[in-house]
């Protein structure tokens, strides 16, 4: 191998910068997609449990859908083929933004959410039933309960694989480069292409990307080993 | 609404240029992850044993494996075999061979957490029933853990070639012509229909998935079944 390194390029100046933008943009589009996600979730295990017959279809069949479909198409669908779906004003409403990074977060929101539900419903089952039973016993309706007595113990339960979820997220999220989204594996894409140091770049960026995932699976480790001993049933 | 393009297109979509040309769409990637997951499947059992040792040398180089593998993006790594390969080994490789080292290498790290999980989820007598039967440790994992323990796995095997199949749409990236590459060229050739042509390959793929995902299911009440407990 005749390559002759030069990290210099790649960490300082111009270059340094894009791969900053980034880890920021890689940063931003996750946390929007994961606090959509959570939230979207939330709503879709909570309404498959209701147990009326539509909102159970309707759940089944989306994270069904969501889930056993390319993410990657599932971008282009959004971001190439969504004009079709969405009425004039609220494209143009959307064009108005960045719309690359919002059909990125609308793409990501959907394909995460589809998992998340699922964790969330497992979370919420492994809840006795008689809590929510005792709950309506105590004349709270079924909203009430769920969000002042089974969610938040359902959370508490669910956070470990919540955290991989959204380690999945970040990873997922450099899928976002190919509609032009200036994430990291876009910026190293085009250091490569400028500056023909895609050795540097690649390994820069891999790094980072080892780095979150490590830390994120340290907080794991380290939340089971403090927090799970005081949930238990 | 113009689905006469995609009905148009729908045969270069299943098996691309095929009878005239190279295999591609719906054909090559069903055919691209079956080769991918008989690869990891093997590399994965290999590295999953090693996991399991108690040698620090085949321990620690399997535990990094693993660890890096799950770190960082499926497109990471592809664009490090197709881009720096090449550098390396001072000779380019073709983009439908890069794609599923790349993919194998991947799924394989995977595998081989399957792999430990289920042989770890084993009663312990199993092995020290072999070991006292006079087996040695590597008879016993090959005649005794492995083959209970494999079949307890298929369920999660099949799930991975599941996210497998979904994965492959990667390589759309380097321009292996897969069916989501078939799509965004058919999509840029007629330019008036991308959401018909998108909508088409996912419900594509979610025919195929979906059809694994039940079986999975299926499989997994069945083994539930014959598991030995201790």
């Amino acid at each position: 191998m005749n390559y002759k390194f030069n990290w210099n390029v790649v960490l300082s100046g111009e270059y340094l910068d894009w791969i900053i933008q980034g880890v920021a943009v890689t940063c931003q589009i996750s946390a929007l997609s994961l606090l959509f996600s959570v939230i979207i979730g939330t709503a879709l295990a909570v309404m498959r449990l209701t147990g009326f017959r539509p909102f159970v279809w309707f759940t089944v069949a989306y994270t069904e859908f969501f889930r056993n479909t390319p993410l990657l198409v599932q971008i282009f669908f959004w971001y190439f083929g969504s004009e079709g779906l969405l009425p004039r004003p609220v494209m143009q409403w959307l064009y108005q933004w960045d719309f690359e990074f919002v059909a990125g977060v609308i793409a990501l929101t959907v394909y995460t959410s589809a998992f998340i539900a699922e964790e969330i419903r497992s979370g919420i089952n492994s809840i006795p039933k008689t809590q929510l039973e005792a709950s309506r016993a105590c004349g709270l309706s079924f909203v009430q309960a769920m969000a002042y007595v089974i969610l938040p113990q359902a959370f508490r339960i669910i956070i470990p694989p919540l955290i991989s979820q959204s380690l999945n997220l970040i990873k997922n999220s450099s899928l976002c480069m190919t509609i032009g989204v200036a994430e990291l594996t876009y910026m190293a894409r085009q250091i490569e292409s400028y500056s023909f140091r895609g050795f540097e770049a690649f390994t820069v960026s891999t790094l980072i990307y080892l780095f979150i995932s490590l830390l994120v699976s340290f907080a794991i480790t380290q939340y089971n080993k403090h927090f799970m001993r005081t949930v238990s049933y | 609404m113009q689905w006469n393009i995609v009905a148009d297109n729908f045969e270069y979509l299943l098996i691309g240029a095929y009878p005239e040309g190279p295999l591609g769409g719906l054909a090559l990637t069903v055919v691209m992850a079956a080769i991918s997951i008989f690869g990891a499947f093997w590399l994965g059992l290999i590295i999953g044993l090693m996991r399991l040792s108690k040698r620090w040398w085949l321990k620690w180089p399997s535990f990094v494996y693993i660890e890096i593998i799950r770190g960082i993006p499926l497109l990471m790594l592809i664009l490090w075999v197709y881009f720096l390969f090449p550098v390396v080994m001072g000779k380019a490789m073709p983009e439908n061979d890069s794609v599923i080292i790349a993919f194998v290498v991947f799924t394989a790290a995977y595998i081989a957490e399957i792999v430990r999980a289920g042989v770890l989820a084993l009663p312990s007598g199993q092995m020290e029933a072999s070991r006292a039967t006079g087996l040695s440790k590597f008879q016993a994992m090959k005649y005794v853990i492995l083959p209970q323990a494999l079949r307890n796995m298929i369920p999660s095997f099949v799930n991975q070639f599941v996210s497998l199949t979904k994965d492959t749409s990667l390589a759309y990236i380097i321009g292996v012509a897969e069916l989501t590459r078939a799509a965004t060229q058919v999509n840029n050739r007629t330019l008036s229909a991308p959401m018909e042509i998108y909508l088409t390959i996912l419900v594509m793929y979610f025919i195929i998935c979906y059809v694994l995902t039940s079986f999975s299911r299926r499989l997994e009440r069945k083994m539930a079944r014959y598991q030995a407990r201790g």
